[in-house]
């Protein structure tokens, strides 16, 4: 043979590197650590939001690019579920190599071991001892035997095995763990929606983007009730029933038919005495579809769903379901009407036609209770306040602009005094900014409307005006009088400027009139005579009202004053035509409902549990091996004593020396 | 010649693990299963099927643990006896807190968590004071403060515990539902199982890593009590009112303070290896012992981080409708899981030891940190009970 030849290694296929590839521990480990990283990306981006809202975020070019790279929903992009898919493949291919060696390991006690291997461990004892060789080995093994170990022995030709193994079992922990890992894979691939976008793929599936009712869906954007798995949402409000639910898939939704009508009684919200919400419950009846029969009737709340032949029903949200409302609504360009009686449903809308034109009332809530934490400088001891009912609505213009208000039917006490609350925003991202509309000495908003329809009259405002001008500028020449004509026209016209538009519009028309050096003076003089012609006319008010004003104006009514005024400072921004006053309300509440069907929940949770006894398994216990090799010479027997253990070296050691110790009592070294 | 099963008993047979208690062991284990036929019989009206089921599940886990590593024995007692005189000293008036002399300044919950606090600044203190000065006697007053904040800690626990019910007979919960409540937990969970692993390998002068970090936690517990009123106990949001979360949150608190003792470790490691001959490196542990520490800490706290994670998605199906919602906080469980599974493949198959296991352990505690706090802080989700 010539020597120079190296061995050649056998050419092996591209079929066996690729699984030998996959199969690598580096690339398990590589995998683990690039899907952690993966998965981070998830959740620093918030995921399955309308698509408008990224746009908005990311801008054209980059939405389109996040887009394509699915990090919109990330969890169910081809990537991501390919990385999961090659885990899935690289774990297989471990468990499917090394489940048989382990097998195989686990029952062999290897008595065919050589000495020079054992010379060759780590933890070994040499000696020579008296007995024979038969004589230590059964004094070995009852010894190991003792201390938990199997034992098998073997007889050769020239010396005597006495093989020792404990805690193998703990090595079926390795094949557990990894095939849990693929069970529970599997298990959750089930659940996915994946056979769904490939029907979407395909174009089997549709999914719809646009907000219609669930009768209007095309049959390809809905889903028959045999299909098996979902989960979806529907939202029912009380007395109201649903055969359906609604599917998100992508940036549409899809209906999902049921075998079953889900009916809502009743919603229910319990509080602690805090105000925190304590519990949420639907009371629902579940009808067959096919004879109309109620099959059920039972309540769920959070935490306790309803399992129902495979189906599982969860209190998941809540919402209005169309509450009733009665309001007034007050005119605040013509107060000297009567309030407009209307009657408004929430998630409906009606449409009024107003001095500022044609405008569109949408009622989006409606809220029984308003419990909000008090400000830390109240000393009353509360820490919630409820703020009693309230309802939002968007009033929109002919051109599709809107302000969202939220209006509290009760009045709120501020700083001890009582008002109507209304807030506005322009969009949702904002803080309402509120107008408190103070209550008369009757708990209305009459006398307010009283008062601003007094300073829309035009000919008592003028009689108010020349009255003071008169009694400012006394003098008859013509220059005093048109004086006194120019003062009085521009100080109706501050009035009604203030009136119209509110402090706000005051201000700018003053910021584009008058030198800036000079505004502050300014301001001062126009609230001065805004003031006092305003105090004139509260005053004429007060009179009609028959208010006894022998003792002057009493410190309520001119606190009132001071209230209406700021009011009305606000009522320019407040941007409505009408002041919406709640009278009556009949609520009608909805229940958010997710139902699911998840078949392979049984099997990740059959995974789960062999993951758990494998984790533990492979951690506690562990696989160990000692060998006692015994051969006769010269009439003495020669001793070796060595060990393995499978991890866990430290304890091994201590527990190694200790068998030493007890194995060289048992069989002593011949001192001779 | 055979070896006679008299010469097996004689020389090799140990007496079996249940013989080899001793009487002390027997009585503590009657008193600890009294103790829970006691509160089924009481508490009964309260309790489900699964509640009673956790409960004498966790009266077998504290007596095995107790049989196992018997300082947990007289820990239990003196925490039952002294939880259960401030259970008596309260009566059915929370307002008794403010006229009892034992409840304002030493058991009620509060003052007990103040003096776990304190005595585990203390503890730090004496710990990194012996390594300075080489004491022994230091370290062991180290151990000492431990083992009484430890105490300290699980009575503010257990009285917090019937606190919540005396608030009223439907806020009372298990005190483990909100950060500052986990933060009390996360200390007591991490110092046991230093002191456990101190026991068994001598490791007195470790205490000074571990216990940075508990002061670190302890740091953010004061300022949460003191300048954002945390320490209010509020009832339970509805998704909350569960039995899972006696099992989910504890389970989930062995894994993170496994952990962070794991990076504390790991530090040292780190700090001992750059000079092996060093006043550091000999007064610690070898760092073949350290390495074996900072394993078996990971493996235990992967174990349970496993239970807990599992525990958590069979709750997620039950309360949100689906055991995995890729919520952040799922997520970032799995983010953490994967981590720490990555570590031990690296270790177990691929043989890696000492310093780059030791970093990432290290960056590992980051990663669970934020697991733990970051993702109630900075991103929204389902599992949003512990905002700051």
């Amino acid at each position: 043979m010539n020597d120079n030849t190296q061995p050649v290694r056998p050419r092996r296929s591209y079929g066996a590197l690729t699984i030998e590839f996959l199969g690598s521990m580096n690339m398990a480990i590589t995998l683990l650590v690039v899907i952690a990283i993966a998965a981070v990306i998830g959740t620093v981006l918030q995921q399955n939001q309308p698509y408008t809202d990224y746009e908005v975020k990311f801008g054209p070019f980059w939405f389109v690019v996040f887009h394509k790279l699915g990090l919109y929903n990330i969890y169910d992009s081809s990537w991501f579920m390919g990385l999961l898919g090659f885990l899935l493949i690289s774990t297989s291919i471990c468990i499917w190599r090394s489940t048989p060696h382990i097998l195989r390991d686990m029952r062999q006690h290897r008595t065919d071991v050589e000495h020079k291997s054992l010379m060759g461990f780590h933890l070994k004892g040499e000696w020579r001892t008296a007995r024979t060789d038969e004589q230590a080995a059964q004094t070995a093994g009852a010894l190991l035997r003792a201390r938990g170990y199997g034992i098998r022995q073997q007889r050769y030709d020239d010396h005597v095995v006495v093989a020792g193994m404990k805690g193998s079992i703990g090595r079926i922990g390795y094949i557990l763990t990894h095939l849990a890992i693929v069970v529970i894979c599997v298990g959750a691939l089930i659940d996915t929606n994946l056979p769904l976008r490939f029907k979407e793929w395909r174009g089997e599936v549709k999914a719809e983007t646009a907000n219609i009712p669930a009768a209007q869906v095309p049959a390809s954007s809905t889903l028959p009730a045999s299909n098996k798995i979902f989960r979806g949402t529907v939202t029912i409000p009380e007395g109201d029933s649903a055969n359906f639910l609604y599917l998100q898939l992508g940036n549409g939704y899809l209906v999902q038919n049921l075998p079953f009508t889900i009916a809502l009684d009743k919603f229910r919200i319990k509080h602690y005495p805090s105000g925190m919400p304590r519990s949420f419950e639907s009371d629902i009846k579940i009808f067959d579809n096919n004879n109309k029969k109620e099959v059920l009737h039972t309540t769920i709340a959070v935490n306790h769903p309803l399992d129902y032949k495979g189906y599982t029903i969860f209190q998941a949200s809540f919402a209005d379901g169309g509450s009733h409302l009665q309001m007034k609504a007050w005119s605040l360009d013509l107060p000297a009407d009567k309030p407009l009686e209307l009657n408004g449903t929430v998630n409906h809308f009606i449409k009024l036609t107003t001095p500022r034109g044609k405008r569109t009332i949408e009622f989006t809530n409606f809220k029984l209770y308003n419990i909000f934490p008090v400000d830390p400088s109240d000393k009353s001891g509360k820490k919630f306040r409820n703020y009693g009912p309230s309802f939002i609505f968007k009033v929109r213009d002919p051109s599709g602009e809107a302000l969202e208000y939220v209006n509290y039917m009760a009045p709120q006490q501020v700083n001890g005094r009582e008002f109507f609350m209304s807030g506005v925003r322009s969009s949702p991202a904002e803080p309402y900014r509120y107008l408190y509309i103070p209550i008369d000495s009757h708990g209305g908003i009459e006398r307010f409307m009283q008062l601003l329809a007094a300073t829309h009259d035009q000919k008592l405002l003028k009689q108010v005006v020349a009255h003071q001008v008169d009694s400012q500028v006394t003098g008859n020449s013509p220059q005093d009088k048109e004086m006194r004509a120019t003062m009085q026209s521009s100080i109706v016209r501050l009035v009604n400027m203030f009136v119209a538009e509110g402090i706000d519009g005051v201000l700018q028309h003053m910021r584009q009139n008058v030198a800036a050096d000079k505004q502050q003076d300014a301001m001062n003089s126009y609230i001065k005579v805004l003031q006092s012609v305003l105090g004139d006319v509260y005053v004429k008010v007060l009179r009609q009202d028959h208010v006894d004003l022998t003792h002057g104006v009493s410190n309520t009514d001119s606190r009132y004053f001071e209230d209406a005024m700021n009011a009305m400072a606000m009522l320019g921004p407040y941007g409505s035509p009408f002041y919406l006053q709640l009278t009556n309300f009949q609520q009608v509440q909805a229940s958010g409902l997710e139902i699911t069907r998840a078949p392979g929940k049984d099997v990740v949770y059959f995974g789960s549990v062999m993951l758990i006894l494998g984790v533990f398994m492979m951690f506690y216990l562990h696989q160990r091996r000692v060998w006692v090799w015994l051969a006769s010479v010269d009439g003495k027997t020669e001793v070796l004593f060595a060990g393995s253990g499978h991890r866990n070296r430290t304890e091994f050691e201590t527990e190694f020396s200790g068998l030493q110790t007890e194995l060289q009592k048992a069989v002593p070294p011949d001192v001779s | 010649m055979s070896v006679s099963s008299e010469y097996i008993a004689a020389n090799f047979e140990r007496p079996s693990f249940f013989k080899r208690l001793g009487w002390f062991d027997w009585v503590w284990a009657a008193l600890v299963v009294a103790g829970a036929i006691y509160a089924h019989t009481y508490y009964a009206a309260l309790m489900n099927s699964y509640t009673v089921g956790i409960l004498y599940g966790a009266s077998a886990a504290i007596i095995g643990l107790g049989w196992n590593w018997k300082s947990v024995r007289p820990l239990t007692l003196v925490v039952a006896v002294v939880s259960l005189f401030a259970i008596s000293l309260y009566g059915s008036d929370i307002a008794n807190a403010q006229h009892s002399f034992f409840l304002k300044y030493l058991i009620s919950s509060q003052s007990a968590i103040m003096w776990m606090s304190a005595l585990f600044v203390m503890a730090t203190f004496s710990y990194l004071f012996g390594l300075v000065i080489r004491s022994d006697f230091a370290a062991a007053v180290g151990t000492a403060l431990t083992w009484a904040a430890t105490t300290m800690g699980l009575i503010g626990l257990m009285v917090r515990w019937r606190e919540s019910y005396l608030l009223g007979p439907n806020i009372g919960h298990i005190p483990v539902s909100n950060l500052y409540e986990v933060f009390i937990l996360f200390s007591i969970v991490t110092a046991l199982l230093y002191l456990f692993y101190e026991q068994r390998y001598q490791a007195r002068k470790l205490g000074g890593f571990v216990l940075l970090v508990i002061s670190a936690a302890v740091a953010f517990l004061l300022w949460y009590a003191f300048d954002r009123h945390a320490n209010a106990i509020q009832p339970l949001v509805p998704a909350l009112q569960s039995y899972w979360m006696k099992i989910h949150v504890p389970a989930n608190f062995i894994g993170y303070g496994s952990f962070a003792l794991a990076a504390m470790v790991a530090v040292a490691y780190l700090l001992a290896e750059r000079n092996p001959q060093g006043a550091l490196a000999t007064q610690l542990p070898s760092l073949e012992q350290m390495d074996d520490i900072m394993h078996k800490s990971i493996a235990l706290g992967f174990a349970f981080f496993t239970v807990a994670t599992i525990l958590g998605a069979m709750w997620a199906a039950q309360a949100w409708g689906g055991y995995w919602s890729w919520d952040p906080k799922e997520t970032w469980a799995l983010i953490v899981w994967l981590n720490y599974a990555a570590w031990l493949h690296l270790r177990l198959t691929k043989g890696w030891r000492g310093r780059p296991l030791a970093w990432w352990a290290l960056i590992g505690l980051g990663v669970t940190t934020f697991a733990f706090l970051g993702v109630n802080m900075f991103l929204s989700g389902l599992h949003s009970y512990g905002g700051l």
